[in-house]
């Protein structure tokens, strides 16, 4: 079997993986991640968003193997020790999430929407952007507020 | 989703080997349709070829006459291309509106456009723009690309390397999309150059096409007004839970008529 090998949230990984591995079950069923969720595995939902060189992807439509030698960052890689990342701290603050499901894709998205968009976020913009981002809890409301606040504690 | 070998060539004479060689293999671009294909067991090759890793297939160069893709380039990075935007901005938009951004950091041009999805945006600018299709083999025109649902001129073993759009006077994409998906019900690309007008349409038939009968009403008066005489039979269009081939029918003039007036 191909062996691969990443850095995940700044560590050096590797692991011997069948060519069919997706890379949210490398993340979760090899590393034991398991923040990174899979809500549809059809990519539709976002719930499996993790960076990879920088760039959010579908956990879930990307072979492990497509990421050898990325740099791949999951929402466990955000926080510092206890101390949250402000993203993660605004979805707290604004009753962003009810059951939490999305919440990891959510907040990955949220950082690659403030990296092409900027600290300074209008609501129908987050709302376009959040379009690969499914929530059937919170009827989006707070998500959006979360996310401009967000963005405007990262600016800070 | 079965198993497969998975290849990673670094130039495209090695990916055409690896899928001489291969059993029954396939070329990966982005994969974002073809992971889905294979989870759903409605495809399960031998070899995945993996284009990812072959640098002279990415990028956008520009001359005189228009743009030049490179198939690996994603449709993030066609909708944030200054030189697209400058140089036809309808397909800067087009490309900004596939999908999600996370689809778009990892979907290409190159596989949207091989893999012909009849509701994929892409046909509709490579067919409206008058586009080439550069292969690892020859060069092929829009008109004779797309040739059936997810069927193309291509070869088993020929991959895509660029398509070169010539820049248009005017030119816009007016897409009825699936508020799910994002792809369209019905997508509408007009391209006027001088004279001559050019229409590519998706998503109403099993394969992009263009709209000869819109062409040639537009050749004489480039209105949307003019467009009201224009029949389009309803018996070739697509029907499904989404939209009756009725009012795909109707959706082909009105996409028509927004694009026309976004044209002008």
């Amino acid at each position: 079997m191909p062996v691969i090998h990443m850095r995940v949230n700044g560590n050096p990984v590797s692991g011997e993986v069948e060519a069919r591995t997706l890379l949210v079950q490398f993340l979760r069923d090899d590393l034991r991640l398991t923040g990174t969720h899979v809500g549809c595995d059809t990519s539709q939902c976002g719930a499996c968003v993790v960076h990879v060189d920088g760039k959010s992807v579908k956990s879930c439509t990307m072979l492990a193997i497509m990421a050898n030698d990325c740099e791949v960052m999951t929402i466990e890689g955000l926080a510092n020790g206890s101390e949250l990342h402000p993203m993660q701290q605004a979805f707290m603050d604004n009753h962003g999430l009810q059951c939490g499901f999305c919440t990891p894709g959510m907040v990955m998205s949220a950082l690659d929407i403030v990296e092409r968009n900027g600290n300074d976020l209008d609501e129908a913009t987050i709302r376009k952007e959040l379009t690969g981002n499914i929530c059937r809890c919170t009827g989006y409301h707070n998500i959006v507020k979360a996310v401009k606040a967000g963005a405007r504690a990262m600016g800070d | 989703m079965y198993d497969f070998s998975y290849h990673n060539p670094k130039n495209v004479a090695d990916a055409v080997s690896a899928m001489n060689e291969a059993e029954d293999g396939k070329f990966v671009a982005g994969g974002q349709t073809m992971i889905p294909t294979m989870k759903h067991r409605l495809a399960s090759p031998s070899d995945i070829i993996d284009l990812r890793g072959i640098a002279e297939l990415s990028g956008i160069t520009v001359d005189g006459r228009g743009i030049s893709i490179g198939a690996m380039t994603t449709h993030a990075e066609v909708a944030a291309s200054s030189d697209v935007q400058a140089m036809i901005p309808a397909l800067a938009a087009l490309a900004a509106n596939i999908g999600d951004p996370a689809v778009r950091n990892c979907g290409t041009i190159g596989g949207s456009v091989a893999n012909n999805d009849p509701a994929a945006d892409y046909p509709a600018a490579v067919i409206a723009l008058g586009a080439t299709v550069k292969t690892s083999k020859r060069e092929i025109s829009a008109d004779d690309f797309f040739t059936g649902m997810f069927e193309t001129a291509l070869e088993e073993d020929e991959l895509i390397t660029a398509i070169s759009f010539p820049k248009a006077d005017a030119a816009a994409y007016m897409k009825f999309e699936n508020p799910a998906s994002r792809y369209a019900i019905v997508g509408v690309f007009v391209a006027k150059t001088g004279n001559d007008v050019r229409v590519g349409i998706t998503g109403a038939t099993p394969c992009a096409h263009r709209g000869m009968r819109l062409e040639e009403v537009l050749n004489s008066n480039f209105s949307a007004d003019a467009l009201e005489s224009v029949e389009i039979p309803v018996a070739k269009m697509n029907a499904d839970i989404h939209a009756s081939a009725e009012y795909r029918a109707h959706l082909v003039k009105v996409m028509t008529r927004r694009a026309v007036a976004a044209c002008s």
